[in-house]
């Protein structure tokens, strides 16, 4: 997420006050929430803390790691093992397969396991159809192992969660250069070998930055988990306060979970710090080996199984569910309106806003020197919420948005809580949590500006500002965009933060499925979970798009 | 000694299409044990796509390849590059990043005993003049001295057939003749057979026994260099139309 360090024309800090103390301000505001934790944790008195190590954390700490080890052995798996098929070998649909393995990212965790429970229920279709092959009659004699289980609850997660590490995997691979691999195999080693030996050590950093944006998405996600009744640490969050209003036991929860986030962060570090010596400086990057007969198939269902379970047969359950439902007659309800406009409203809101915080610490970056220490802490900073589960930073705000809403209230002499019933708590904990995609995206686009094009403008008298709007934002244009895109979609899929924040009677159409879920009825929520999963949709297809379109460039046809 | 090679008819091509020239079309030579073959000639001729064949990169369309009378490589015969006891030093090295330079050396030794590993690699750092470096990791080295930890791994193994890709291309002038002459002399005192691809002349001419001259995937002349092998200069098979081999 670091954004690029270039000396500009005027030197170093040749940047105004106002655009230093705006990026400073967004920097605060997303420490803000991890120092409120702290404080508040602190302050706990020590019962709350041992209540919570002799009866809570235990059970949350045990489930939150099982779940993770679980989750990580089957991304690994699936995404390692997809990537290097996809990008060693040509079979039947690889290269459909090839973009096909990025939709998952479209499917929340919440709603795969709202659709899976629905749709391999004893009673459902799934089970029928397997007892009706089997010769039996009911679900006493036969039925599948519960999905509402610590298993089921890794295998739904993995399903989905798994191209984080295609995506970093399969973009190491393609890079990676050809003669290793050839080196291998004349130094004595077969396929396997040259794989195991080479391929795979040099791979690792980037299986630890993909398999942390993994982890992190199981440790932020609260609908699965609740859902599936696993209690995890992100879970006791939300019941702690929810259910007991108990915001310092909550905030001592939340710490311990930054622990590990921490270590995921750490994880991601040292993969990125190691990333330089995975792929090729050249232009020999791998060749696709044809696969014949059997082994091509296999190939081709191997790599199809994580696209069916992920995205197509969830997918396809909910259309189905869905286009039943309205040829019944059912029409959108207000409450499913409500909810959609709240969702793009919301979306929108949050993107516009992300979008220029980002350009504000992007743009900050670029004019302070790299040699200035605080440029690259402020950017930094401003895109720590990414790892923050989005209960931990929900919590972590509660407090200092209770504390203006009094001062308000105090000084105005008028009651009410203005900041939460108003949704900008809301629209700020979202603005946190999405900051990162905004710096990081805008920082890449700077970073493909040349310097002299910059200095060209001034030195035909444009003034910073003037070349920035003149020169920059037009050729930023696809980085604005691409960073909108994708915290539009991440909004409008967002559940945690807007559960535990929301302003009374305001409902996003993920909060609408969560509400049906939780009164068992998940399949009202169709239309609403049908509606995220194509948002989803615009940004996955983006990024096969972009992914495809380069690695068909490496690897051009013959 | 080590074995013979020998090419036989070799046509190679990358295209279906019958408008499309192949890559390598109707080379026959002969390297003799224990000398160093040099094939000579522009970008895109086909001497890298020679060497791809003869290591089991590339398959053949039509020919053979042969060392020692064992078939490498025909259009019904293809060994795996691992069973074919060919080593082979890459264009920049190619060295694994993630291992230091000792255990770059030792990759292909995994059949030996650690003690044997160690004092094979030994020997190797002692053969190509880094002894104390083995524990350095490429980018911890210069680009020579990559390329003689590549030549020590590419050893190793002890190959019947050593292939050298433009071994010396990433190197300044300076250091080209200085590596270049140790790879020769060390080629030399292992007594290995080997075949170097190269576009530069003055190089092929300083370290190969045998110069071969390419253009557009043919063989134009495959000449020994040595003057007291000067007789035995072996005329290639020429198809009708081709220019005549180099003096």
């Amino acid at each position: 997420m670091a954004a690029l360090r270039v000396r500009p024309p005027g030197g170093p800090r040749a940047v105004g006050p106002v655009w230093f103390g705006l990026a400073a301000l967004i920097a605060a505001a997303a420490l803000l929430p991890i120092a409120s934790l702290a404080w508040i944790a602190a302050g706990a008195d020590g019962g709350h803390w041992q209540h919570l190590v002799d009866h809570v954390l235990p059970v949350a700490l045990s489930n939150t790691v099982v779940l993770l080890a679980g989750v990580a052995v089957i991304v690994t798996g699936v995404g390692t093992a997809c990537a290097w098929l996809v990008t060693a070998f040509e079979f039947p649909g690889r290269r459909t397969l090839g973009w096909a393995l990025l939709l998952p990212l479209a499917m929340p965790t919440y709603i795969v396991a709202y659709v899976y429970l629905d749709m391999l229920h004893p009673i459902g279709p799934v089970q029928g159809v397997i007892r009706a092959v089997l010769g039996y009659d009911s679900p006493r004699q036969f039925r599948l192992p519960d999905l509402r289980s610590m298993g089921g609850a890794i295998f739904l997660m993995g399903c989905v969660l798994y191209p984080y590490v295609y995506l970093t995997m399969r973009a190491l691979f393609a890079s990676q250069s050809r003669r290793l691999l050839e080196a291998a195999r004349t130094l004595g080693e077969g396929r396997w070998g040259a794989f195991r030996r080479v391929a795979w050590p040099l791979a690792r950093p980037a299986l630890a930055v993909g398999l942390s944006l993994a982890l992190l998405e199981t440790l932020n996600d609260i609908g699965a988990s609740e859902f599936l009744g696993i209690n995890t640490l992100t879970v006791s969050i939300y019941s702690t306060w929810v259910t007991r209003s108990d915001l310092a036991a909550a905030a001592q929860i939340a710490c311990a979970m930054l622990v590990a986030v921490a270590g995921l962060m750490a994880l991601e570090a040292h993969g990125r710090r190691h990333q330089r010596f995975g792929g090729s400086r050249n232009q020999d990057g791998m060749t696709p080996i044809p696969l014949r007969g059997a082994w091509a198939w296999a190939a081709t269902v191997a790599t199809a199984i994580p696209v069916v379970l992920g995205f197509a047969a969830p997918a396809a359950y909910l259309l189905v569910d869905v286009v039943q439902r309205l040829m019944s007659g059912q029409h959108l309800t207000l409450n499913l309106y409500n909810g959609l406009r709240n969702s793009v409203g919301l979306a929108l809101g949050v993107s516009t806003l992300v979008v220029a915080g980002g350009l504000v610490v992007a743009w900050t970056e670029r004019r302070v020197s790299a040699a200035s220490a605080p440029s690259t802490w402020l950017t930094r900073a401003a895109s720590v919420g990414y790892a923050v589960p989005g209960s931990v930073l929900a919590i972590g705000l509660l407090a200092p948005a209770l504390a203006v809403d009094r001062a308000w209230a105090w000084i105005t002499q008028s009651p009410g809580l203005p900041l939460m019933n108003l949704g900008a708590i809301l629209v700020g904990a979202c603005c946190i949590r999405f900051m990162a995609m905004s710096t990081g995206s805008i920082g890449a686009g700077l970073s493909r500006i040349a310097p002299e094009i910059e200095q060209s403008a001034r030195l035909l008298g444009e003034t910073h500002h003037g070349t920035l709007k003149r020169v920059h934002l037009p050729l930023l244009r696809p980085a604005l965009a691409t960073a909108a895109l994708l915290v539009f979609v991440d909004a409008m899929k967002e559940l945690p933060v807007t559960l535990l924040l929301r302003p009374m009677n305001f409902d996003t159409l993920a909060t609408v499925l969560y509400g049906e879920a939780a009164r068992g009825a998940y399949e009202e929520g169709a239309l609403a979970a049908l509606a995220i999963v194509l948002a989803g949709l615009l940004p996955v297809a983006w990024l096969a798009r972009t992914q495809f379109a380069s690695h068909t460039r490496r690897n051009p046809s013959p | 000694m080590t074995p013979t090679l020998h090419i036989e008819d070799l046509r190679i091509a990358y295209s279906r299409s019958a408008t499309q020239p192949p890559a390598v079309d109707g080379v026959t030579l002969t390297l003799p044990a224990g000398e160093l073959g040099c094939l000579l000639g522009p970008s895109g001729c086909g001497k890298t796509s020679i060497l791809r064949a003869i290591a089991g990169f590339e398959p053949v369309k039509s020919g053979r390849i042969t060392l020692d009378g064992v078939v490498l490589s025909s259009p019904q015969v293809h060994l795996p590059p691992e069973q074919r006891r060919v080593g082979m030093m890459f264009q920049e090295g190619a060295l694994f990043p993630h291992l230091d330079a000792a255990r770059n050396i030792a990759f292909g030794l995994r059949r030996l005993d650690p003690a044997a590993r160690t004092d094979r690699v030994n020997q190797l750092l002692e053969l190509v003049g880094l002894v104390g470096l083995g524990s350095r990791y490429p980018h911890e080295l210069s680009g020579g001295q990559q390329q003689r930890i590549a030549l020590a791994r590419a050893l190793a193994p002890s190959p019947a057939l050593l292939l050298l890709d433009e071994p010396f291309s990433s190197l300044d002038r300076t250091s080209r003749h200085r590596i270049g002459g140790d790879v020769r002399d060390i080629i030399r005192a292992a007594g290995q057979t080997a075949v170097m691809v190269t576009h530069d002349e003055a190089e092929a001419h300083v370290l190969g026994d045998r110069i071969g001259v390419m253009r557009m995937g043919r063989l134009l002349s495959w000449t020994p260099q040595r003057h007291d092998l000067a007789e035995d200069s072996e005329p290639v098979r020429h198809r009708s139309g081709d220019p005549q081999p180099a003096a």
